[in-house]
């Protein structure tokens, strides 16, 4: 599986929660490590998964909130869902189109 | 089938269910259905909302048409959701299982929903899918294959513009020929709640159907982005917030006067003409003064109401309440409330019911306990009487920087308190009961502005409006009658030099309480106010009015504000006021809050915290300005 990339140039698996405001790519993994408010790790990514993030679909980060550049609006495929940086970082991107 | 032969309508009706996800204008699509015949009443057991109503098909059988709760699938996150699961599963005793499952979806944005198509699938039961807001879907340019996306579904694919007239026509057309097809035989129940792997397997199966049957616009709709570039700009989107929200509340002063006015001049011609028509004595008395001046001080709001709902009615159609809550979610976050809460407190500015039921949303627990217990301290529009009434007598009527009115000031002041101070004790709760408590996730969908429909809003206005004179004809009048009981019994004896209430229960009640309640600066007439002001808050105005109108033997309460200013110091008045943001004085709300938690504790700990910070605050504010020579 993916590893949880740290570069910041746009390349490789890079986390939608680190990514700047204006970043479009794609999705290469969903990997929740923690859980957060009570939530297993697992529900997390179901959510996730409900609200359309999943494996290949297109992400751009269209506004970021003013306290900590938090929370992110985020185009996914049609749809736009608002979500905190925390919970993003575990969307790893590429900005590459997959094959 | 031809009209003279519609022997159908006589059997049982079918059991039709409305499922969708947020957004998809499902309840807009419930209204245009069923319009005027529908129901609103509650799960049993549970306070959550059931729509249902009736409608006529074309071929006259008669549907009845249940709406459930929003979901992006039947996982059952939230109470809300589990009681879609259970309807849709047909394992809710109280509800007989659904002959069709109609599910309803934007057809500008399917991708969501065509997931929730195919979890829905796996459930047996005959499923249609309807593709709603599809004249929407056309201008933008989106183009949707529905024989393609039928065939490939394997269920009924349907077009409906619940917002536009007759525009569910071919929906009801189809209904029947659906029901004649399909309804026969209830497949095998294969679902199972979805795993990780399962929503993903699904997710991917829904864009494939997409990517065949339906062909997007290269642009999305650029009205939404570009609205979105400036209200969602960090800082002018936060400025652009608080502005709307001034706006609303100084809109709720100004446009709502003149009908104001002309409610109680009505109002006020209507006790003179019982005062003429009837003898003098007791029935006159409680006719004019317990009856019509009482029922009259409430009903006269119904103006600000209904214009503060109009406010959020149209928010939230427009789509920008979803926008509020992102902006609202770090600032909120940092009072330890989540960024759902901001929905719920802003509909606790209208009432603190719709408000404490609105946290339903939220699906965490602690989070929604701490929403619950801050809610009724934001200022809801019973104050308004309250506060109306007494800005209007104590404080002036000019303007300070050239604009702002001093009166709209002061209201904003007040709203203000209850704000901060709802995050003030959100903040206290977060450190002392929970706080090992984390941020619970925030994820919303943000949908794509549309513009409020008349006949959506006008509805919503109406549903209001009834709740409100119901309430005012109901446990206002009783209270009102109680108030006037109290303070008209027992009659003053024979050669009585003092007025008559002076001798009444009401006198006794209200210095029973004087030891108690001096200290922050209130007399016994207040007192007596507060009593049935619990019942309901903008009561106690009409309680001042009968209490001073009686005593001084006036008959027009109208002049309860001129009394007000004679009798009160101006200490005595911004006590009065300081009060209201705090105290719990509605027991309507407190027993919702019971409801809601299903706990007696959390709503004595509700009501002990408002009143602690009702007296302290009261009696600094009052002692404060007796020293600043207001006394």
């Amino acid at each position: 599986m993916a590893k949880n990339g740290h570069s910041l140039n746009g390349h490789a698996h890079l986390p939608l929660g680190r990514a700047p405001c204006g970043f479009s790519g794609w999705i290469e993994a969903i990997e929740v490590r923690e859980g957060g408010g009570g939530l297993s790790p697992a529900e997390i990514e179901n959510r996730l998964l409900e609200l359309g993030f999943v494996e290949g679909a297109h992400v751009e980060i269209l506004h970021e909130g003013v306290f900590g550049r938090d929370p992110i609006a985020v185009r996914v495929n049609n749809a736009t869902i608002a979500l905190r940086r925390h919970e993003a970082m575990a969307i790893l991107t590429t900005a590459d189109r997959p094959a | 089938m031809t009209a003279t032969a519609a022997p159908l309508s006589t059997d049982s009706p079918w059991h039709f269910a409305l499922v969708g996800t947020p957004n998809s204008g499902k309840t807009a699509l419930f209204n245009a259905l069923t319009g005027s015949r529908q129901k609103v009443a509650n799960y049993p057991g549970v306070t959550i909302e059931r729509k249902a109503g009736l409608l006529q098909t074309p071929a006259g059988r008669s549907v009845n048409l249940i709406d459930l709760p929003g979901t992006y699938s039947l996982r059952g996150r939230s109470p809300d959701e589990e009681i879609t699961r259970d309807v849709v599963l047909g394992r809710l005793a109280s509800e007989s299982a659904p002959d069709l499952l109609m599910c309803v979806a934007d057809a500008t944005n399917l991708r969501l929903a065509m997931r929730l198509v195919l979890e829905l699938k796996r459930v047996g039961r005959p499923l249609m899918l309807v593709l709603n807001m599809f004249d929407l879907a056309q201008r933008r340019g989106v183009k949707i294959d529905l024989a393609r996306l039928s065939a490939e579904l394997g269920i009924p694919v349907v077009t409906a513009i619940a917002v536009r007239r007759n525009g569910t026509e071919e929906l009801l057309r189809r209904m029947d020929e659906i029901a004649d097809a399909h309804l026969a035989a209830p497949g095998e129940n294969t679902w199972r709640p979805p795993t990780a792997s399962d929503l993903r397997a699904a997710q991917r199966e829904a864009d494939r159907i997409i990517a065949t049957a339906v062909a997007m616009p290269a642009r999305p709709d650029t009205l939404t982005s570009r609205l979105d570039a400036v209200l969602l700009q960090p800082v002018a989107g936060l400025v652009i917030l608080l502005a709307l929200l001034f706006v609303m509340f100084q809109a709720v002063f100004a446009w709502a006067r003149p009908l104001m006015d002309l409610i109680q001049a009505g109002f006020d011609s209507l006790g003179v003409i019982a005062h003429d028509a009837l003898p003098e004595g007791l029935l006159q008395s409680f006719i004019q003064n317990g009856v019509i001046s009482g029922v009259g001080s409430v009903i006269v709001f119904l103006p600000q109401i209904l214009i503060l709902f109009l406010f959020i009615l149209l928010l939230e159609d427009l789509g920008y309440m979803a926008r509020a809550a992102f902006l609202m979610d770090r600032i909120m976050g940092s009072a330890g409330l989540h960024g759902r809460a901001f929905i719920p407190l802003l509909s606790s500015f209208a009432c603190a019911i719709p408000g404490i039921m609105a946290t339903r949303v939220i699906d965490n627990k602690r989070d929604r306990l701490t929403t619950i217990l801050v809610a009724p301290l934001m200022t809801c529009s019973a104050r308004i009487p309250v506060y109306t009434l007494i800005i209007s007598a104590f404080i002036p009527d000019r303007h300070v920087w050239g604009w702002v009115n001093l009166q709209g000031l002061v209201m904003f002041g007040l709203y203000a308190a209850g704000i901060a101070s709802a995050l003030g004790v959100s903040a206290v709760a977060k450190y002392f009961f929970w706080n090992e408590h984390e941020t619970p996730p925030f994820m919303l969908e943000l949908p794509d502005y549309k513009l409020p429909r008349v006949r959506s809003v006008a509805m919503g206005l109406y549903t209001r409006a009834k709740l409100f004179l119901k309430r005012a004809g109901t446990t206002i009048f009783s209270m009102m009658v109680l108030i006037w009981f109290l303070a008209s019994f027992p009659r003053p004896p024979a050669g009585a030099t003092e007025p008559a209430i002076n001798y009444s229960l009401a006198a006794i009640i209200g210095h029973a309480l004087e030891p108690v309640l001096a200290p922050v600066g209130f007399n016994w007439q207040i007192n007596v106010a507060l009593i049935p002001g619990m019942a309901a808050r903008e009561v106690a105005v009409a309680a001042l009015g009968t209490v001073y109108a009686i005593e001084g033997g006036k008959e027009a309460a109208a002049q309860i504000g001129q009394a007000l200013a004679n009798k009160w110091t101006l200490a005595t008045a911004l006590a009065v006021l300081v009060w209201y943001i705090f105290a719990p004085q509605c027991a309507s709300t407190l027993a919702v809050i019971r409801r809601e938690t299903g706990s007696w504790r959390f709503m004595a700990i509700t009501f002990a915290y408002m009143l602690a910070l009702a007296y302290a605050a009261s009696f600094i504010t009052f002692h404060v300005a007796v020293a600043l020579g207001a006394g």
